[in-house]
């Protein structure tokens, strides 16, 4: 564990470079209201419709904590296998900007309501590392500023001012694009199956702040830059690399990195100054006097971690001790809570092994390829299960299985029912399958004589009696009906 | 008829239930006291429609013998409670024009228990000062007057105190039967000191502070002014109340402090903190403050000299702390979303600009204090050190309290009110030095209220403070009431302001 490859190493001009990353993730907590009002957090409404007076910072308005927001942060501190801190402190964050109606950010700084814990993160089959989690606090979002909509005027939507955030702040534990990516995925799978953010990034429910930094294998630690708010995995992933590669070039070049803060653009593949170390805004923070102190007991931290579900790491754990399947499998049947029930459900008193595979590569393959989620799959657990059903009964071949799953697909229906309404049945009667193959070997004449000198033509013949059974004959009785006929 | 404003706000109360004068005659005499007295300059918004509606409606249910505590009496409202519909600005040119679409919950508070509302009330702008030479909307006058060597009446304008000047003014002159103020180092009791009214500061979180304009979060608190204690301890109980909207606010039942007004102070402790007698301090305040020792210890009161030794860190601690909390508070008038905005060639321009000509004087030099004590670098000597002594001075009150001290006797102010432009123009601490006695008690959260209790040489009123253990307001009442009895009567002089 946390062996990074030397595979990970960039090459430079002057030798191999590693690249330090520490990830600050801002996830939106799902709540029905904002931190501190009552208004909606519902995404996609019409600008400036969902604000409160304390959103909207009306003179004399005071934030009041929801609760459900701490709840969730708790959940996600437990999640995280982190330490959950019972007393903290809201903190302001003072700047200026039109979308910051407060003039300032109700954050927490010096006491964060989570501390440390860690991710395990599965990069492969075999090689997993762990990024050590620094802290989480609840902070509020700001606004949105349009500068758009007119020639000489910008406009604010307020709907998302107010509403809660988890920003979760990595260690400077990750060494590549690739690890950082995983870390994402897989935090973000956490949130999901805590329930306390549904990892939307297109709806800017997850975004990243990455630090990023490199230096030779084992030396000191370089000077960082902070890429300011990615919101896709995959441009979290090309932001490292080319802001890796330029900090490489500079030094290189004899140059050196100064601190600041950087935009990533997407279109031009490149990072851009947005402000120095000296531009650096000075937020005095101080602790929120409109607000006590956040504090709460073990008992009320017990309450909720009882009523966590079972977490991705404990859930693949089980389905490789219970089912028998491998890492991967369980890995990919984990990945999302739905995935692990869909097959749950599926595998029920059936062979688990044959369920995953099915579930895994047709039932996932498919949905894939017509971009849909599982909870919109066409076919239910209930029909993968009669599918394995009728495979393992040996009733149908696993080709055959094939041309079942695309008719249930497209038609639903009971797997069972129409193997029977439309004779997809394998034929295993021996009297049949050697007429068969009695057939093709009195036609073949020259092709029994090669097979003799080359058993591997056996697969031909195989082939033959497929077809001309219309690929219901049980493969395995046609080999041995073969060997036999053939003499092999 | 008698002028139904020369009455104190129990009597037009007992007055409107024994059915002797209406709340419409009660509230028109109060409109045209008001209407006359413009020169004060102690209402910045008048409204009178709204209150005649109001009395109207509470004559309704008088006349069925209904209502609540305050049914049918004229307020005046501090200009820093919010009041949906009617203007609100904190007296500053940067909220001219603002009309709340919510009310405040200690006036909403007034209005459920039936009070009628005149206007709103002159003060400092954003509560920052002690003389009320700070409003944008002008300083309000005094209806006292100062009384020369040779005994004739001099014209100057003397000040009403701060910030709730208007409050104290316009309760002095009888232009109202009560007030709202709020108080954060001596808002409420320094100006009741100055008009020879009562003035009384509740406990951090009796009142809620939703709707009332920030100062300084963590010191703000509501209260009313009066012209007896007694009609302090009914405006009291109406403002006073748990709020969930407020979550610094205090959950437990209000009493119905109206009864410890009279009630025998009999071995009542009174501290008398050492620290507070200041080097320089005058013959006058000296003496008044041995007087009221005297009243006390005659009423039955056990006195005891006790040490508060933080007492001198106080007064700096306050002025880093205050102009932090102000400095961020004030940060939302930016000119985006309500209240004045000056444009500029980009969103920083519009920002300076705005707040340059929308913030006085004093309020600039606050948020540029408070920026700089908050800045990298020196929060921990300037911010961080402050909030350590504000632990200080709480703990010397709380072993005070813990030594069997059921209240503390001190000035309210080191010298009666002053003259227009006399002070601080030059050095603005000179200003702050107002302070001196009230502020430990916001620093602490303490209850503390101010009483009437002499004259000065130059014929302006004097006021003593009693400080209280927390939530015990009602030791207060009863003490104070025992130094207004005991009190010569302070006579505001007659009319002269219309």
């Amino acid at each position: 564990m946390n062996t990074h490859a030397k595979h990970k190493l960039i090459a430079g001009a002057t030798g191999d470079w590693e690249v330090v990353i520490g990830l600050e993730i801002h996830a939106q907590v799902t709540s029905k209201s904002k931190l501190f009002s009552g208004a909606s957090t519902e995404f996609g409404a019409e600008p400036n419709t969902h604000v409160s007076l304390v959103d909207a910072a009306m003179p004399g308005m005071l934030p009041v904590i929801n609760e459900e927001c701490v709840k969730q942060a708790i959940r996600t501190g437990l999640a995280l296998k982190a330490q959950i801190n019972h007393r903290s402190v809201f903190d302001r964050k003072n700047y200026f900007y039109p979308d910051l109606p407060q003039g300032y950010q109700i954050s927490q700084f010096k006491f964060p309501i989570v501390g440390e814990g860690e991710v395990l993160v599965d990069l492969s089959p075999t090689e997993q590392i762990k990024v050590g989690i620094e802290r989480l606090h609840l902070e509020q979002d700001a606004g949105k500023s349009l500068h758009d909509l007119s020639a000489n005027d910008s406009h604010v939507d307020l709907n998302r001012s107010g509403v809660a955030l988890m920003e979760i702040v990595s260690k400077p534990d990750m060494r590549s694009s690739e690890e950082a990516k995983a870390y994402v995925s897989k935090l973000r799978t956490i949130l999901r199956y805590a329930e306390t953010c549904d990892g939307n990034m297109e709806q800017g429910s997850l975004r990243a702040d990455v630090n990023v930094s490199v230096r030779k294998p084992g030396g000191e630690l370089g000077t960082r830059c902070e890429i300011k708010n990615v919101n896709s995995i995959r441009f979290i992933g090309q932001a490292i690399e080319v802001e890796a590669r330029r900090q490489i070039g500079i030094i290189e070049d004899g140059g050196k990195i100064d601190q600041e803060t950087r935009l990533y653009d997407p279109a031009k593949s490149e990072t851009r100054s947005m402000r120095s170390k000296e531009e650096a805004h000075d937020y005095r923070y101080f602790p929120d006097p409109d607000l006590l102190p956040l504090e709460f007991d073990q008992a009320y931290v017990d309450v909720l971690g009882a009523g966590l579900p079972e977490l991705p790491d404990a859930k693949k754990a089980r389905f490789v001790a219970t089912y028998g399947l491998s890492p991967y499998d369980a890995g990919v049947l984990v990945l999302e809570r739905a995935f692990g029930d869909y097959f749950e459900e599926a595998a029920k008193g059936r062979d688990a092994k044959l369920v995953a595979n099915w579930v895994i590569n047709e039932l996932f393959g498919r949905l894939n390829k017509e971009g849909q989620g599982i909870e919109d799959s066409p076919v239910s657990a209930a029909q993968i299960g009669g599918i394995v059903d009728l495979i393992s009964s040996n009733v149908i071949s696993g080709k055959i299985a094939k041309d079942l799953f695309e008719i249930v697909w497209s038609e639903g229906g009971d797997p069972k029912a129409i193997v029977e309404a439309r004779g997809m049945k394998q034929v295993t009667d021996s009297g049949a399958i050697e007429a068969a193959v009695d057939e093709i070997i009195a036609k073949n004449p020259d092709k029994v004589e090669q097979a003799k000198a080359k058993p591997t033509m056996l697969g031909w013949f195989v082939g033959q009696v497929m077809k001309t059974t219309g690929g219901k004959a049980n493969p395995q009785a046609v080999n041995e009906v073969l060997k036999s006929k053939l003499g092999l | 008829m008698t002028d139904l404003t020369r009455l104190t706000l129990a009597q037009a109360r007992d007055g409107l239930k024994a059915k002797s004068f209406t709340s419409v005659e009660l509230t028109q005499a109060h409109i045209d006291a008001v209407a006359r007295a413009k020169q004060l300059n102690c209402y910045i918004v008048e409204t009178p429609e709204k209150a005649l509606a109001q009395a109207k409606a509470s004559d309704a249910k008088l006349a069925k013998a209904e209502g609540g505590a305050l049914e049918g009496l004229p307020l005046g409202i501090k200009d820093l409670y919010c009041t949906e519909g009617v203007q609100t600005t904190a007296g500053s040119h940067i909220l001219e024009g603002f009309v709340p679409q919510y009310e405040s919950t200690v006036t909403t508070n007034l209005w459920r228990d039936g009070a009628v509302m005149l206007g709103k009330l002159n003060l400092d702008e954003f509560a920052m000062g002690s003389s009320n030479e700070t409003s944008y909307f002008g300083p309000v006058v005094s209806p006292w007057r100062r009384k020369g060597a040779d005994g004739k009446i001099s014209d100057a304008k003397i000040v009403p105190g701060g910030s709730s000047g208007g409050s104290s003014a316009a309760v002095a002159a009888h232009l109202c039967l009560g007030a709202t103020a709020t108080d954060t180092g001596g808002s409420i009791r320094q100006p009741a000191a100055f008009t020879g009214t009562v003035g009384i500061k509740p406990t951090y979180g009796r009142c809620s502070r939703w709707g009332i304009v920030a100062f300084a979060s963590s010191l703000d608190q509501a209260g009313p002014i009066a012209r007896t204690v007694r009609d302090a301890a009914i405006l009291l109980r109406s403002m006073a109340g748990h709020d969930a909207k407020d979550t610094t606010s205090f959950d437990a039942p209000v009493p119905d402090y109206e009864k410890s007004v009279g009630a025998s102070v009999k071995g009542k402790v009174i501290g008398i903190p050492k620290e507070y007698r200041l080097d320089g301090m005058s013959a006058e305040i000296a003496a008044l403050w041995d007087q009221g020792v005297a009243w006390l210890r005659a009423a039955g009161a056990e006195i005891r000299e006790i040490s508060l030794p933080h007492t001198r860190h106080a007064l700096p601690a306050y002025y880093i702390v205050a102009p932090a909390e102000a400095s961020s508070n004030l940060a939302r008038y930016d000119g985006i979303r309500y209240g004045l905005r000056k444009t500029g060639k980009d969103i920083a321009d519009l920002y300076e600009k705005t707040r340059a000509e929308g913030f006085g004087k004093e309020v600039r030099r606050r948020i540029m204090i408070g920026t700089y004590v908050l800045s990298a670098g020196y929060y921990d000597a300037y911010y961080l050190r402050a909030q350590k002594i504000r632990t200080l001075i709480k703990r010397d009150f709380d072993l005070a309290y813990a030594a069997g001290v059921d209240a503390i006797l001190t000035p309210a102010t080191p010298s009666p009110a002053f003259a227009q432009g006399e002070k601080g123009s030059s050095d603005p601490v000179e200003m702050y030095l107002n302070d001196v006695f009230t502020v430990t008690v916001n620093m602490a959260g303490l209850p503390g209220l101010v009483v009437p209790a002499g004259m000065s040489s130059d014929g302006l009123p004097l006021g003593l403070q009693l400080i209280g253990r927390p939530f015990e307001e009602e030791t207060l009442f009863s003490l104070g009431e025992a130094i207004e009895q005991a009190a010569p009567k302070i006579v505001l002089p007659e009319s002269w302001w219309g």
